[in-house]
């Protein structure tokens, strides 16, 4: 295998650990052989943040961050700019596309168990992603100057407005005015191009470095480390690459045909991805009819709506979030992967993974009578599922696990 | 005192000493940084007052005034619509001006305004800042079956009635704001200033 290094890369690995890097990250990291179709979403929400980043910076060309200016430029940017539309729709879409990616990632967690001893740390970097990306998003959806940019913006932070005693100077704060302005929009505008994407990177590097580290689990729960060969290689693994490159991007072609298709001819996905009022632009005096948060917030806006109360709603919601933080812990189950946990454990993933669904649409919904109801009921079963889990994973019986990996 | 020539204690007091030094001059760095999130000069000088000529409102009609950037509603109430203003108190948060930062101190009465005949208050819902939608039919609602007249906030509904009061069930725990305001003369208000009362 090993080949006598040329020169050039002797001379470079001498000053710069490029050979050794590659090799214990690359070619040298064994991935679990048995990896299934859920591990392509890891990749995949890599893509979309390159993705962002790629199209973001060519938007922020001709972005023009005033109040003034911002709705206007947006239109400029789709009409008047060449392939505007389409780099335009590529960051718009693209961030829908980077929380379903996020979200299928989030559920393969949960399902293998791969927030569980050793990869706590992992769990609570994607975390720390998780809500880096959410600022992110809220933000980057207020610079457009629609109508659900500024009222979207006007309820979030409101929110903040709960806090006791300091709420009210906090939101003026936050606003940098005393409504929401071309002074809000300029500071968001620089936290979404500079400060947050800065944080995001570094998180995601954190998040992959932790990972390599205790090595990537895998849909059976079983530690590859157990069995090696004679030079101390995971009889289970295989190097990531060249094995999972090229399998991946297999799996990148697919994603980029669904992802181009949808931008193609469906970019604003009937109102979820783009909402039809913000093509109207921002009115501090008129609220739209239906005021409601993109898709990928909705089910912490419903926790919020379920309860009749400021403050607590505000915590309801905040708990809904961080609650997520602490799930290596919440979970005591001896096994790893639902392969192997009780039937309730399975029963209760399905019915969180449903739950979840049901309480994101509702959040795009208009708050009736019957679907706050609907979201109390929502809530209620979404927060059992974290306090009831670190009873029903000790109780019940588990199946063996193999002593390998099975698939 | 060790043999190599180390003072362990000295050299402790010298680290935390200059940690203390470096953390208290990491909050005074801080403290700009913190502090141009505030409002700008430009901004505060922007919250001019605001004339409305309220002659023209029609009993029942709303106007909306700009103030601040803020959506300021008048509305002109029926005599229907004041006496029912007092049968509604079973069902408010606070149906008597409990909470004393929502209105000033003219406008702590029943009518929370100057003048009952004229509401004047702050489109601005107080749970989460929407602009509720002023809807004076008394009539069943599908947010309420026994609606007397009033606002509604369409963002997470919100009830208030024709005084601005918050309705027991609303995520919005307190009363909608009644602005400083002031009558000019019998026809003419400015928002914003206490004025004199006409």
């Amino acid at each position: 295998m090993s080949k006598p290094k040329n020169a050039f890369m002797a001379w470079i690995d001498h000053r710069l650990p490029v050979t050794s890097t590659f090799e214990k990250h690359m070619s040298k990291y064994y991935a679990p052989k048995n990896l299934n179709f859920w591990y392509f979403f890891g990749v995949f929400s890599f893509l979309m943040l390159a993705n962002q980043i790629l199209s973001g910076v060519w938007l922020t060309m001709s972005f023009n961050p005033t109040q003034e200016g911002a709705f206007a430029s947006v239109e400029y940017i789709m009409r008047d700019v060449e392939w505007g539309w389409l780099i335009r729709y590529m960051h718009s879409t693209g961030a829908s596309f980077f929380f379903i990616v996020v979200y299928l990632h989030m559920f393969r967690g949960l399902m293998y168990g791969s927030y569980q001893k050793p990869r706590e740390l992992i769990w609570i970097f994607g975390m720390g992603i998780y809500l880096a990306l959410m600022a992110e998003a809220f933000m980057g959806y207020v610079l457009p100057w629609g109508q659900m940019s500024y009222w979207g913006a006007q309820v979030i932070i409101s929110l903040f407005g709960a806090v006791p005693v300091v709420g009210d100077d906090l939101v003026t704060w936050i606003k940098g005015d005393f409504l929401i302005s071309g002074i809000t929009l300029n500071r968001f505008f620089a936290l979404h191009v500079i400060a947050l994407p800065l944080v995001l990177v570094a998180l995601v590097f954190l998040h992959i470095l932790a990972l390599h580290e205790v090595g990537s689990n895998n849909p059976d729960g079983v530690d590859i480390k157990k069995y090696k060969d004679e030079q101390g290689r995971p009889l289970d693994g295989i190097p990531f690459h060249p094995f999972y490159t090229v399998h991946d991007l297999v799996g990148i072609v697919v994603f980029l045909m669904v992802f181009c298709f949808v931008i193609f001819f469906w970019p604003e996905g009937n109102g979820f991805f783009l909402e039809h009022a913000n093509f109207e632009e921002a009115n501090g005096l008129k609220t739209p009819e239906h005021i409601a948060p993109v898709w990928y917030f909705g089910a912490y806006y419903s926790v919020l709506r379920a309860i009749p109360d400021k403050l607590m709603g505000v915590i309801a919601m905040a708990a809904a979030i961080a609650i997520l933080f602490v799930l290596p812990w919440l979970d005591r189950s001896p096994v790893k992967s639902w392969r192997y946990k009780g039937l309730f454990s399975k029963v209760a993933i399905l019915v969180f993974a449903v739950d979840f669904i049901i309480l994101t649409w509702l959040g795009t919904q208009p708050a009736t009578v019957l679907y706050t109801w609907f979201a109390r009921i929502a809530s209620v079963i979404y927060f059992a599922f974290f306090i009831g889990m670190p009873f029903w994973t000790r109780i019940e019986k588990t199946k063996p696990v193999p002593e390998r990996v099975t698939g | 005192m060790s043999n190599d020539g180390v003072n362990k204690g000295r050299r402790t007091l010298l680290i935390a000493v200059t940690a203390g030094m470096g953390a208290g001059a990491a909050v005074g760095v801080a403290v700009p940084f913190v502090k141009s999130w505030n409002p700008s000069e430009k901004a505060k000088a922007a919250g001019a007052p605001a004339k409305a000529d309220v002659s023209k409102i029609e009993v029942g009609q709303m106007v909306v005034v700009e103030w601040r950037g803020k959506p300021v509603y008048l509305v002109k109430r029926s005599e229907e619509t004041i006496g029912n203003l007092e049968g509604l108190a079973e069902r408010l948060k606070d149906p008597s001006n409990g909470n004393k930062g929502q209105q000033p101190e003219y406008a702590d009465n029943l009518y929370r305004s100057r003048k009952a005949e004229l509401l004047v208050l702050e489109g601005v819902c107080t749970h989460l800042g929407c602009a509720p939608k002023y809807i004076p039919e008394v009539k069943p609602e599908p947010f309420d079956a026994n609606w007397k007249g009033g606002f509604f906030c369409p963002c997470h509904g919100s009830r208030f009635d024709l005084a601005g009061r918050v309705f027991s069930g609303s995520p919005a725990a307190a009363n909608l704001v009644v602005p400083p305001y002031g009558y000019l003369d019998d026809n003419t208000i400015i928002i914003g200033e206490d004025g004199a009362s006409a």
